[in-house]
C-alpha cells in the first residue's frame, strides 16, 4: 500500500515538475473558455461562442447517441442472427453462419471504413439524391428527412403517451398477480397495444392534430430544411451494430444451446405447446446464460464508439482532441475521457447486473 | 491440496510486493528521470540526429516518396538544421504528425523542432509553452470550390458544407468568418489531411478550406485538379514557422538563425553552386557570414562550428532556392513568391544582420 502510494506520488510529482518546466498552464479552468469552433454534429444548442465544457457535453451526447442506438440495433440483429443459426432451414442457418464469421473476424475499424468509404461515400451527390418515400433523400451527404414541427398543444400527446405506458405497467402487474391467484388469463398484449397507441392518438386528434413537417428542399449547395443524419453517424452506427451483432448472435446461440434438452422434453411431456415452451421454459433459462456476456458486448460497443474519429464523427474523443489541441491541456482532457468512459461502463454494468439478478433463477 | 495452493499464492504475493517496493525505491532515487532536458543541442549531438516533426503528407511542404525519402519546403528546414549542427543534412529523423498530434509531440520532447506549417499565434506562444520567431512562409486562409458551383466569392457560400481539418487555426478562423458575415455552414471535420482530401474529392462537402499554400498543393492531388478553383478571399493571417519548446534559448537561437541564414544568403546572392567561390568574396559581410573572417566566433557563439552557414547553404541552398524547388516556379505547385519575396523585392521576408 505504501509502495503504491509512493509510486503515485512520484508519478504526480514528476508530471507537475515537467509541466512547470514546459511552461504549460494546468487545471480545469480552461473549460470555461470560448470554444471558437463548430462541431460537425450536435444534439444540443451549440455555437462557436459556447464554452469548451459545453463542447465536451456535445461530444458526450453524440457518444451516447451512437452507443444507445447501436446497442439497441445490435441486440435485435444479434438475436435474429443467433436464432437464425439454429434454424432448420439450411439457407438461413448458413447465411447466419457466414454473417457471424465475416463480421467477427474483421477489425471494427475496417467495418467502419467499409460503411463510410465503401457504401455511403459512393452514393450520388446531393443534387442527384435518391428520392425515398415520405420526402426522404439519400445522398453522400447523408439521409435527409422531414423534421416534425410541433404545435401549441402537442405536449399533451406526449403526456398521454407517458400515462399510457404507466397504465400498461400497472395493468401487466395486476394481470400476472391475478393469474397467480386465480389462474385466469387476461389479454394483456392486446390491451397494452390499444392503450399505448389509442390514448395518445385520441389526445392528438382532440387537440386538433398540432403537427406539421419541415420538408427538405434542394438549396444552392445542399438540401435545406428538414433534418439530416450525416454519413459519419450512419457509418459508425451501422458498423458498430453489425460488428457487435455478430458477437451477440454467438452469445444467444450459446445461451439457448446451454439449456439442457431435458427441459424442453419435460415441458412437452407436460403438454405445453412448443411456442409456450420456448417463451416460458427455454428463454428464461437461456437469459441467465446470455446476460453476463451480453454486458461485456455492450461495454465493448460503447468503447468502440471512440473509433468515431476515423470518419470524423464528433464524439467525445474527437471533440476532446480538438480542445486538447487548442488549449494544450492533455492531462486534463485525458482524465475527463477516462472518467467518462469508466463511469459509462460502470453504469452499464450496474444496470445489467440488476437485470441479471432479476432474471436469475430464484431458488425457493 | 487447497491449503498448499493458498500458501503458494501468499508466497507469490509477498514476492510481488517486494519487487514493487524495489521498483518504487529505484524510481524515487532516480528523480533525475524528469522529461526532456533543457539543453536540446547537447541531446541532439549526443543522439547524433535531429528529430523533426513534419506534416503527414502535404506535397511541396513535407511528403515521403515511394522509398520513404522525405522532401519538401519544411523538410528542407529540418535538413538545414541538421547541416548547421552536424555538417550533414542526412542526420534527420522525421516524425509525421497530424494537426492534433503535433503539439503534444513537441511538448513531450518526442521531437526537437516542429517544422509543420504551423501558425504562430499568441496562444501557442504562451499557453502551449512554445517559442516562435522565424516565419518561413507568410500564408493566409483561403477556400477552394468546384468550378461547376459558379461561386465567385466566399460571401456566396452560405449553406455550404465545408471540409476542414480539426485542431488547426483554420477551423477557428472558419467559424469566426462565417459568424462575422452571418453565413450558415455545415462543418465536416476530420483529423487527418488525407481524410479531408478524400472527403472533398468524393463530394462530401462543397468547400475545402485551409491555408492557401495548402490548397494549391492539395488541388494537385485531386482526381481532376482543373475542375476546382481557389476563391480570391484570404480570411486570415497565417505566419508559418518552426516551433520549439520554451526554456531553451540556445536551441531557439539555432532554429531561428538557420532561417535567417537562408534569407541572408539569398540577400547576398549565395547559392549552393557558388558558396565555395563566395568564401573568397572581398565583401566583409559575406566573409563574416561564411565564417572565413579571422578569429571569428560566428558559429561558436551559437554552439555550432564557424562554417555552419556554409554547410546549410551547401545542403539546401538559400531561401529562394528552397522556395523555387519545392513550391515555387520550379515545382508543380507554381506558387508566387508574393509576401514571401525578399524585403528588397517587394515582399516581407527580412532577416537581421549577421554581425
Amino acid at each position: 500500500m505504501i509502495a503504491l502510494a509512493l509510486l503515485i506520488y512520484w508519478i504526480v510529482d514528476n508530471t507537475v515538475e515537467n509541466l512547470r518546466r514546459a511552461n504549460i498552464a494546468s487545471g480545469f479552468g480552461f473549460l470555461n473558455g470560448r470554444a471558437g469552433f463548430d462541431p460537425g454534429q450536435k444534439l444540443i444548442q451549440f455555437t462557436s461562442d459556447s464554452t469548451y465544457g459545453r463542447a465536451l457535453l456535445v461530444g458526450f451526447t453524440n457518444t451516447m447517441l451512437v452507443a444507445v442506438t447501436g446497442i439497441f440495433t445490435a441486440t435485435i440483429l444479434g438475436f435474429i442472427v443467433g436464432i437464425g443459426r439454429m434454424s432448420n432451414n439450411w439457407l438461413i442457418s448458413r447465411l447466419s453462419l457466414a454473417y457471424v464469421e465475416l463480421f467477427r473476424n474483421i477489425p471494427p475499424l475496417l467495418v467502419i471504413f467499409f460503411w463510410y468509404s465503401g457504401v455511403l461515400a459512393v452514393l450520388p451527390q446531393a443534387r442527384d439524391a435518391i428520392s425515398l418515400p415520405f420526402t426522404m433523400y439519400l445522398s453522400n451527404r447523408g439521409l435527409a428527412f422531414p423534421s416534425p414541427v410541433f404545435g401549441d398543444w402537442a405536449f399533451l400527446t406526449f403526456v398521454a403517451f407517458i400515462i399510457a405506458i404507466v397504465a400498461s405497467v400497472v395493468l401487466a402487474r395486476w394481470s400476472s398477480k391475478r393469474q397467480m391467484a386465480t389462474g385466469q388469463t387476461f389479454p394483456v398484449l392486446r390491451s397494452i397495444a390499444a392503450l399505448v397507441i389509442g390514448l395518445p392518438l385520441l389526445v392528438f386528434l382532440a387537440t386538433g392534430a398540432p403537427l406539421s413537417f419541415d420538408y427538405p428542399v434542394a438549396g444552392k449547395f445542399n438540401l435545406t430544411g428538414g433534418s439530416v443524419v450525416g454519413p459519419e453517424f450512419m457509418s459508425l452506427f451501422l458498423a458498430l451494430s453489425f460488428y457487435t451483432a455478430a458477437f451477440i448472435a454467438e452469445i444467444v446461440r450459446a445461451g439457448i444451446r446451454g439449456v439442457s434438452k431435458g427441459q424442453t422434453e419435460a415441458a412437452h411431456a407436460l403438454g405445453i405447446r412448443p411456442s409456450l415452451t420456448t417463451r416460458l421454459v427455454v428463454v428464461p433459462q437461456a437469459m441467465r446464460i446470455i446476460i453476463p456476456p451480453l454486458t461485456s458486448q455492450y461495454l465493448n460497443l460503447t468503447k468502440n464508439s471512440s473509433l468515431a474519429i476515423a470518419v470524423g464523427y464528433a464524439d467525445l474523443v474527437a471533440l476532446g482532441g480538438t480542445i486538447l489541441n487548442q488549449t494544450g491541456q492533455s492531462i486534463e482532457i485525458v482524465t475527463i475521457w477516462i472518467i467518462v468512459y469508466l463511469s459509462l461502463s460502470l453504469l452499464t454494468s450496474v444496470f445489467m447486473n440488476w437485470f441479471n439478478a432479476k432474471m436469475a433463477l430464484v431458488e425457493r | 491440496m487447497r491449503d498448499g495452493n493458498e500458501r503458494q499464492q501468499k508466497k507469490v504475493l509477498k514476492m510481488a510486493k517486494k519487487i514493487l517496493a524495489a521498483l518504487v525505491g529505484a524510481a524515487v532515487m532516480g528523480i533525475g528521470t524528469h522529461g526532456a532536458s533543457a539543453a536540446t543541442l547537447d541531446d541532439v549531438k549526443a543522439k547524433g540526429f535531429v528529430q523533426c516533426g513534419v506534416n503527414t503528407g502535404l506535397s511541396g511542404f513535407a511528403s515521403p516518396d515511394a522509398s520513404g525519402n522525405w522532401s519538401g519546403f519544411d523538410v528542407d528546414y529540418c535538413k538545414a538544421i541538421a547541416a548547421a549542427i552536424f555538417g550533414d543534412a542526412t542526420k534527420v529523423k522525421y516524425s509525421p504528425t497530424s494537426a492534433k498530434e503535433r503539439f503534444p509531440a513537441l511538448q513531450s520532447g518526442e521531437v526537437d523542432v516542429l517544422a509543420r506549417n504551423t501558425t504562430w499565434t499568441i496562444n501557442r506562444d504562451t499557453a502551449l509553452g512554445f517559442n516562435f520567431r522565424a516565419v518561413n512562409y507568410y500564408d493566409g486562409q483561403g477556400f477552394m470550390v468546384r468550378k461547376g458551383l459558379n461561386v465567385k466569392s466566399a460571401l456566396e457560400l452560405s449553406g455550404a458544407a465545408v471540409c476542414v481539418q480539426t485542431g488547426t487555426t483554420t477551423e477557428l478562423n472558419l467559424a469566426d468568418y462565417f459568424k462575422a458575415n452571418n453565413l450558415q455552414y455545415n462543418p465536416v471535420v476530420f483529423e487527418k489531411l488525407e481524410e479531408v482530401n478524400a472527403a472533398y474529392d468524393a463530394g462530401r462537402c462543397d468547400v475545402y478550406t485551409t491555408d492557401q499554400s495548402g490548397l494549391y498543393s492539395l488541388r494537385l492531388t485531386l482526381a481532376a485538379p482543373d475542375d476546382h478553383m481557389i476563391l480570391p478571399e484570404i480570411i486570415s493571417k497565417e505566419p508559418l514557422g518552426p516551433a520549439v519548446r520554451q526554456g531553451d534559448d540556445q536551441w531557439f537561437d539555432i532554429v531561428s538563425w538557420v532561417h535567417y541564414a537562408l534569407i541572408n544568403a539569398e540577400d547576398f546572392g549565395i547559392t549552393t553552386a557558388n558558396v565555395e567561390e563566395m568564401k573568397k568574396s572581398p565583401n566583409p559581410d559575406v566573409q563574416r557570414f561564411l565564417g572565413v573572417e579571422a578569429d571569428t566566433k560566428i558559429g561558436t557563439d551559437l554552439g555550432l562550428g564557424n562554417e555552419w552557414a556554409v554547410n546549410v547553404i551547401k545542403a539546401v541552398g538559400n531561401y529562394g532556392e528552397i522556395f523555387d524547388r519545392n513550391i515555387g516556379a520550379g515545382s508543380p505547385l507554381k506558387i508566387e513568391r508574393g509576401l514571401n519575396a525578399l524585403w528588397s523585392k517587394g515582399g516581407i521576408q527580412y532577416a537581421p544582420p549577421v554581425r
